[in-house]
């Protein structure tokens, strides 16, 4: 017979202020002593405050992520394992998640962002899948905010740190900067890795009395709270939190990695689960919940790395470089040879139990015996009020003033949300693994697959300021322009996932925001064919009260049959025809052409016709794959001249573009009318082009042609390539270096 | 030809390597983990890009001291062919088998971009497939890339012909804007006094068919066969 939990332990009895110290309201403590029938003891009550955090329970959010589509005749697995997994064809499987590490790398740029990288790359080899490709999507403040070259310099150079040594290429992103970022930034992470079909790996625990095993780096006392953290509001104060920020170890994880894979290879493990936010915490929580089992486990044998450390300290630490296995007992031998090869620590830890509790011991003593079912079960959903954001007024182009294109496309090609993003991604390897296609740059990447020529087309995208503006229709675009994105390169998209950045939920306008953005993912995603498959919410992305834009960052990925056939934005050749794929209606509200040029952050995003949108798509996916185009980029931020400026700088070859009558310059370089492509084709080829788009039922118009060394518009007006690429590729560098 | 890959924990272009020497001799290298402290005989051993160890401590000095690398060092003194690449050079020159040391670049920060590169000799094992004064393009991936060695000591390696590889523009012009981490006299690549050891920053391995946009690598390992053969 056990002693009563907590007897003979040091533990301090639990009082009002701990309880509020550990964010759990008055009613969720309540909750905890119904599920315990008596007062929890210290490490219950962290156990119960860690698995009951925004962060971890998606409380705020859980009701409207259902509504999200997760299903589709290539979901293998959507969002609740580590990482969402689709069918790529072939007998092979992707997988793949986007995750936040907003707080922690606004705390400390270089670790917060590098134990962001680590953590969804252990996400995903968590699951059996070699990892082949990471994105990352990032938000930082006004370029002249003080702390923005700080947190940019850091936040590069650790994403660089982590996934260079890692040896997994980083091939795409996105970087903007915004003032409402300036007190808290975002760093989301995305991994993308492949694995046989039938050798993926779960979390379920299964197998009474089947041995629990820690495998990786040892445990210290970083990251205790962090899940905690990642659920308040940022004040004043918030960097003295410094020290619950985690030190990542890629060498570590690169072990981790490799001797994982090693020994999933044999059929020890049962399964396994990646000790992230919350650490042993809820890696054996939810392998235990998903199993319907108990799980016991003996404290002492964790290794660690500092002596004296609590079972709180020791269930709550979120050192890195860690994961949790159950495996077949008669496996032990084979797993530990695995894990002593690559010099990583090795300890069984427990094991599964019929109870349907989870208990701890250390040193002969019961520090917790909990109900694993209501922890997991039980935990808190809360339906908090929304409002909906008031609509914004439609701004007409034709109210604002006509001025020199070529003069207005200089100033957006030299700002900080166009310009080049060479000086970040010349930081990250992305080119180990020798499998990069499609580099850093375009619209999508490239990574072909191990057997070619098959390949796989990979983005990342939101346009925040269209959520901030409409939150439905910035939903939908979100997931339209990644679409968008992955059809340029020529690729069939098939699912995404998603990483939701708001403000703090228990204000009805942020969660009318969320709500919002939600309904125009589920509404794109349905039109579109292209589910959520796995995802992560980040709230409390407020300074002082002031919340960030409404940013749904959405993570692609597509397939494409031969990495041969992908398309690049780079023009190819001279005298070839430039067409524009959809229709130009000059829409300017809510525009990076309104806000650079006219200095005015408002009016009504551009429409999202979704049914349009898959109609262009299709015809020029089938275009490409027919070979008939070029080059092809999909018109988003800046517009159309934009656009051209961008191939034409990729490709070194100039291009002159006729005007048309009917919508006035400004709004037609500049609009930012969805679902259009710009694509190139020999000029042979042209009119059977514009003749297929015609009888396909989608707009297509010839726009100019390409060659010389200056864009040309027509009237003469000119600008040379070399003065638009210095002001394109020197503003990075003139202000991180500068 | 026999050819082996030496893996150290935390290699990372251990098989862009063995891919590449594939596509050369028809048949996978051997690949050697790094506590063994026997060599397969082979004709030539690669010591491949990564962070081995982590690179803590500094960029190859702990590779050097290990098990596989003493082995290493008396294959190379007894002739057999040695190829450094990023990490390997770093590792090669902490071990002696090199001369000169490389340095963190002088933008202090990673680099990852194509490179052009200026052969400088076609007159060794490993350079036979290029002609002398061609220009390639090769791509880098390093944070500590920036060669450095003394006056005395690159005035020797030039006049001894040590020099393999310089970084170029497209011109061949040996331009500071061409030199991607400040290494002294747009070094990127050198060899041993006799030549049968190469070192250089630059990724061959990643340059060997058109999808990686260049296939400018592919000669040097093919010149290393057929020197075998």
């Amino acid at each position: 017979m056990n002693k009563p939990v907590g007897a003979g332990t040091s533990e301090p009895a639990i009082t009002p202020q701990i309880v509020a110290e550990h964010g759990l309201t008055a009613e969720e403590y309540e909750r905890v002593l119904s599920i315990m029938g008596r007062v929890p003891s210290m490490t219950e009550l962290g156990i119960f405050s860690v698995m009951w955090s925004e962060h971890c329970s998606y409380k705020s959010s859980r009701k409207w992520l259902r509504r999200l589509p997760t299903t589709g005749k290539v979901v293998i697995q959507g969002p609740g394992e580590n990482a969402g997994v689709i069918d790529i064809g072939d007998g092979q499987a992707a997988i793949f998640k986007m995750e936040s590490h907003n707080h922690p790398s606004f705390i400390e740029p270089y670790q917060g962002a590098a134990t962001g990288v680590g953590g969804i790359m252990r996400d995903v080899f968590t699951m059996g899948a070699r990892p082949i490709a990471n994105l990352n999507a990032l938000r930082f403040g006004a370029p002249d905010d003080p702390k923005t070259r700080h947190l940019l310099g850091g936040v590069v150079a650790g994403i660089g740190g982590y996934g260079n040594c890692m040896g997994v290429p980083t091939v795409g992103g996105e970087v903007n900067f915004h003032s409402a970022y300036n007190g808290n930034i975002l760093v989301n992470a995305m991994t993308v890795g492949i694995a046989d079909k039938n050798k993926i790996f779960y979390s379920k625990a299964a197998g009474v009395g089947n041995p629990v095993i820690y495998v990786g780096a040892k445990t210290g006392r970083d990251g205790i709270h962090g899940a905690t953290m990642a659920s308040a509001e940022f004040t004043e104060d918030s960097e003295e939190k410094r020290p619950t920020v985690q030190v990542g170890d890629p060498f570590t994880e690169k072990l981790l990695l490799e001797a994982c894979l090693e020994l999933m290879a044999t059929d020890a493990i049962v399964a396994i689960q990646d000790m992230g936010a919350a650490g042993l915490t809820s890696s054996s929580v939810e392998m235990s919940s998903k199993g319907g089992l108990g799980i016991e486990l003996e404290l002492d044998r964790v290794p660690m790395r500092e002596s004296g450390m609590t079972p709180y300290e020791i269930m709550l630490s979120e050192s890195q470089e860690r994961m949790l296995m159950v495996i077949k007992p008669e496996a032990r031998e084979q797993a530990r040879a695995v894990f002593e090869k690559w010099e990583l620590d090795f300890a069984e830890i427990g094991r599964l139990t019929e109870s349907g509790h989870l208990v701890l011991k250390m040193n002969g003593r019961v520090y917790a015996d909990m109900p694993v079912a209501p922890l997991v079960e039980q935990a808190p959903v809360y339906e908090r009020p929304h409002l909906p954001t008031p609509p914004a007024q439609a701004i007409s182009s034709t109210s604002l003033p006509a001025r020199d294109p070529i003069t207005s496309l200089l100033k957006l090609m030299g700002s900080a949300d166009l310009c080049s993003r060479r000086w970040v991604w010349e930081q990250y390897d992305h080119l180990v693994m020798g499998q990069t296609v499609v580099r850093p740059g375009g619209d999508a990447a490239v990574v072909r697959l191990e057997r070619g020529p098959k390949g796989l087309a990979l983005t990342t995208d939101c346009t925040p300021r269209y959520c901030q503006a409409d939150p439905k229709t910035g939903g939908a675009q979100a997931v339209a322009e990644s679409w968008r994105n992955l059809t340029a390169v020529g690729a069939l998209p098939l699912a995404i996932t998603d990483n939701m950045n708001f403000g703090n939920p228990q204000r009805p306008e942020i969660m009318g925001q969320f709500v919002g953005c939600v309904e125009g993912i589920r509404e794109a995603c349905l039109a579109l064919d292209y589910p959520v498959v796995s995802g992560n919410v980040s709230l409390y992305n407020e300074t002082n009260g002031k919340g960030i834009l409404p940013t749904p960052a959405i993570g692609g990925v597509g397939v494409i049959d031969d990495v041969g056939k992908a398309t690049t934005i780079a023009f190819k050749d001279a005298g070839e025809a430039i067409i524009v794929i959809g229709k130009t209606a000059g829409h300017l509200g809510c525009s990076l052409y309104l806000r650079e040029i006219e200095g005015r952050e408002e009016g009504a995003p551009p429409p999202v016709d979704l049914a349009a949108e898959r109609a262009h798509g299709d015809f020029v996916r089938a275009r490409i794959g027919a070979r008939e185009l070029t080059a092809c980029h999909d018109l988003a931020d800046g517009g159309l001249l934009v656009a051209v400026a961008e191939m034409a700088l990729a490709g070194n070859i100039g291009a002159s573009i006729a005007l048309p009558k009917d919508v006035p310059a400004h709004a037609f370089c500049f609009g930012e009318d969805q679902g259009r492509y710009l694509v190139t084709a020999a000029k042979p080829k042209a009119e059977s082009l514009l003749a297929a788009a015609r009888a396909a039922g989608v707009p297509a118009a010839m726009l100019g042609e390409t060659g010389g060394n200056a864009l040309t518009l027509a009237g003469g007006n000119t600008i040379s390539l070399n003065e638009l690429r210095a002001a394109h590729e020197g503003f990075l560098p003139a202000l991180m270096n500068g | 030809m026999q050819a082996a890959v030496v893996v150290f924990p935390g290699s990372n272009r251990e098989v862009d390597a063995a891919k590449a020497l594939e596509a050369a001799m028809g048949r996978p290298p051997e690949m050697v983990w790094h506590r063994d402290s026997e060599l397969p005989k082979v004709d030539l051993i690669v010591v491949p890009g990564g962070f081995s160890y982590g690179d803590y401590l500094r960029c190859g000095a702990i590779a050097a001291h290990s098990p596989v690398l003493r082995e290493v060092k008396a294959r190379a003194k007894a002739g057999v062919a040695v190829l450094g690449i990023c990490n390997g050079f770093q590792i090669l020159t902490e071990a002696g088998l090199l001369p000169g040391v490389l340095l963190r670049n002088a933008g202090l920060g990673f680099v990852c971009r194509n490179v052009g590169l200026k052969v400088e000799t076609s007159q060794s094992l490993f350079t036979s497939g290029y002609s002398q004064g061609q220009t390639l393009s090769i791509p880098v991936a390093h944070h500590d890339g920036n060669y450095f060695a003394d006056g005395e000591m690159l005035d020797r390696l030039e006049d001894k012909g040590q020099i393999a590889f310089r970084y170029c523009d497209a011109a061949g012009g040996e331009t500071s804007e061409a030199n991607p981490n400040g290494s002294a006299r747009n070094i990127a690549g050198v060899f041993n006094d006799t030549k049968n050891v190469l070192g250089l920053m630059p990724h061959p391995e990643n340059a060997i068919e058109p999808l990686q946009g260049s296939t400018d690598g592919k000669a040097l390992f093919k010149g290393i066969v057929e020197a075998f053969s």
